[in-house]
């Protein structure tokens, strides 16, 4: 039925007879094979009638259609007479429905005026400012009520949210900031190589890691990790009306999904900073021993006569809010997604952006504020 | 249309299911050229799992699917996307691209498969937004139509390239009898138009008893087919219970 009729192509051929214009179509009229155009048929010529025959098409598809429909909206628009007794009813019924149709789609101009285009960008912004205020407010609202014991907390979803974005990022952690140790050291060594104080690397890198590095590559690793994964999750139970399920039994879904999660990365990020600070400063030491000749006792000595508590207290602290801007940007633009398959890879995207921005700002005050404390 | 000319489709011993649990086990059938086809059967009775072998979305187990006489199931995979673009199907909530308008959602199978310019796609595609009642929806988002007209752009959709066989998963599931019926309609009014060949999973009887030419019925003990034949002969059949039942819901009310 489909490939025996490959051989018998579609044809339309044009007879002229004086004003009148008779197409006679044949052939197998496929959609994935090439069909004759009315354009290309029509070329010049302004018949004043046209008369369409089909009696030899032996097999035809919505190509036929298109021919037909074009033919007749070409007629309609130039005033010819169009003489359709030549095609039967179906071929009728089909191309003066495709008519119809290419009439009511013609003018398909969605450009908006400029005016247009401002007013619907304030509105939106509007709308953005409203979420954004309404889930600051239920955030707030249902925090302290957990907190003042009115309502409870989901401790299992918390824990199991706990176990996957600490627990479960502690290779990637650990990867990354062995790697950010060792380049630090690296770049330290050669400044510090030129006053012959190679030693200082470990000062240098107790530094760097304690009060920035180690709260720092643990949230942006986080915010790719545990972020984007937090606003997918929440867009597309968004997309799959779980949202509204939870919603209308009453629950808030601010209470049940975005409190545990957000209180699962503010006691799980300062732990992993810590723990990204242990293997920044394994990172110095092995650099230390195997180029610059530092045994690691020596390495270790010299690192406690600069870092002390003080420093590691900056970067947890540091680390408690970074998490709580990963978790609270990754729920909020999950919520935030629209409610199809292209919003939740959107919402997944500027999460981590959103996040990432945060972080680095965040960092930014916290320098200026221990600047000022002098701490 | 005699049984002995090739039939459009012909499953041929189809086991279906996972290793340890099959949910089918020897089906076949046949179904003639342009005819309207159902399979029906309560729920986990595999219907959905038979769709799936036919359009060939899950390789059954054991058996073969042909379409025209040709193998698909066992096709290299140049002759099965061939025949795959001879198909169209209509998913049980539409399944259409959510980030596409409706004029987009039915371009794309156009533009992969056709070569036809731009203008004349977008007419196509209002053309067969025409055909199932969405004229002038064109710019329309998936998220701003309702469900039965998603479902209707969904065949809109799955008529694109005017396929020979078109697949319905639960035409009828989620919208109002009303809505049903004129789908009904449409999936005759489509068979009649071009001569297609239409398989429809179901349970409806309304629509089972409307509109179908055949039916097989299966079933989840059998894990088969435990009748066969037209509506008429199904529902006077009172041999078996289960069919009886099944189309005439007169379960515990006939004493």
């Amino acid at each position: 039925m489909l490939a025996s009729q490959e051989t018998n192509a579609a044809r339309a051929t044009a007879r002229t007879e004086g004003s009148v214009l008779e197409v006679s179509l044949e052939g197998t009229w496929r959609l994935d094979a090439r069909t004759p155009r009315w354009d290309s048929l029509l070329g010049q010529a302004g018949p004043s009638a046209v008369r369409l025959r089909a009696d030899a098409v032996s097999h035809w598809d919505t190509s036929l259609v298109v021919f037909l429909g074009e033919a007749r909206r070409w007629c309609s628009v130039s005033g010819a007479a169009c003489d359709v007794s030549g095609l039967d009813e179906k071929m009728r019924s089909l191309s003066a429905q495709f008519e119809g149709a290419m009439r009511t789609c013609g003018h398909d101009d969605h450009s908006k005026s400029f005016v247009v285009e401002v007013g619907l960008a304030t509105r939106d912004s509007m709308a953005h400012v409203k979420g954004l205020l309404r889930f600051v407010g239920e955030f707030w609202i249902d925090s302290t009520r957990i907190v003042a014991g009115r309502t409870g907390l989901r401790w299992n979803d918390c824990l199991n949210e706990m176990q996957r974005c600490g627990a479960m990022a502690l290779p990637i952690v650990s990867l990354i900031s062995f790697l950010v140790g060792i380049t630090l050291a690296y770049s330290g060594a050669i400044v510090l190589k030129r006053f012959g104080g190679e030693i200082w690397v470990a000062d240098l890198i107790g530094v760097a890691m304690t009060r920035e590095m180690g709260a720092l590559m643990a949230a942006i690793t986080l915010s790719g990790r545990t972020g984007a994964a937090f606003a997918a999750e929440i867009g597309s139970m968004k997309a799959n009306e779980e949202i509204d399920a939870l919603s209308t039994l009453g629950i808030s879904p601010v209470r049940f999904l975005v409190i545990p999660k957000v209180l699962a990365l503010g006691v799980m990020m300062p732990l992993l900073a810590m723990y990204a600070n242990c293997l920044g400063v394994l990172g110095g030491m092995a650099v230390a021993y195997a180029t610059l000749d530092i045994p690691p006792a020596a390495y270790w000595v010299e690192m406690l006569t600069i870092v002390d508590l003080q420093d590691v207290l900056v970067g947890v602290i540091k680390s408690v809010a970074f998490g709580l801007i990963v978790g609270i940007s990754g729920c909020l633009r999950g919520l935030q997604a629209d409610r199809n398959a292209a919003g939740v890879g959107k919402a997944a995207t500027s999460a981590v952006v959103t996040a990432i921005l945060l972080i680095i700002v965040a960092d930014a005050v916290f320098a200026v504020l221990f600047h000022a404390l002098g701490i | 249309m005699s049984m002995e000319a090739t039939p459009a489709i012909e499953v041929a011993d189809i086991a279906s299911g996972y290793e340890d649990q099959l949910v089918l086990d020897g089906v076949s059938f046949k179904v003639r050229p342009s005819e309207i086809f159902f399979i029906i059967g309560g729920s986990g009775c595999g219907k959905t799992t038979l769709l799936r072998n036919l359009v060939g979305l899950v390789r059954p187990l054991r058996g073969e699917v042909m379409f025209n006489g040709r193998p698909f199931t066992h096709a290299d995979p140049g002759s099965r996307r061939e025949m795959l673009r001879t198909f169209g199907m209509l998913f049980q909530s539409g399944a259409l691209w959510t980030s596409l308008t409706l004029s987009e959602n039915i371009a794309l199978p156009l533009e992969e498969y056709t070569k036809l310019p731009g203008d004349e796609i977008r007419n196509i595609a209002a053309f067969k937004l025409s055909q199932v009642g969405l004229a002038g929806f064109e710019g329309h988002y998936p998220s701003e139509i309702s469900g039965g007209m998603r479902k209707r752009a969904g065949l809109a959709r799955a008529l694109a390239l005017d396929p020979s066989i078109v697949f319905f998963d639960e035409p009828s599931a989620g919208l109002d009898p009303v809505t049903a019926r004129k789908l009904d309609d449409l999936i005759v009014q489509v068979r009649d138009t071009f001569g297609t060949t239409i398989v429809v999973v179901s349970h409806d009887v309304d629509s089972i008893m409307g509109i179908a030419d055949r039916i097989v019925m299966l079933d989840k003990d059998a894990r088969g087919i435990i009748a066969e034949g037209t509506p008429g002969e199904l529902a006077g059949d009172v041999s078996d219970p289960r069919v009886a039942e099944f189309l005439t819901r007169r379960k515990g009310r006939a004493g």
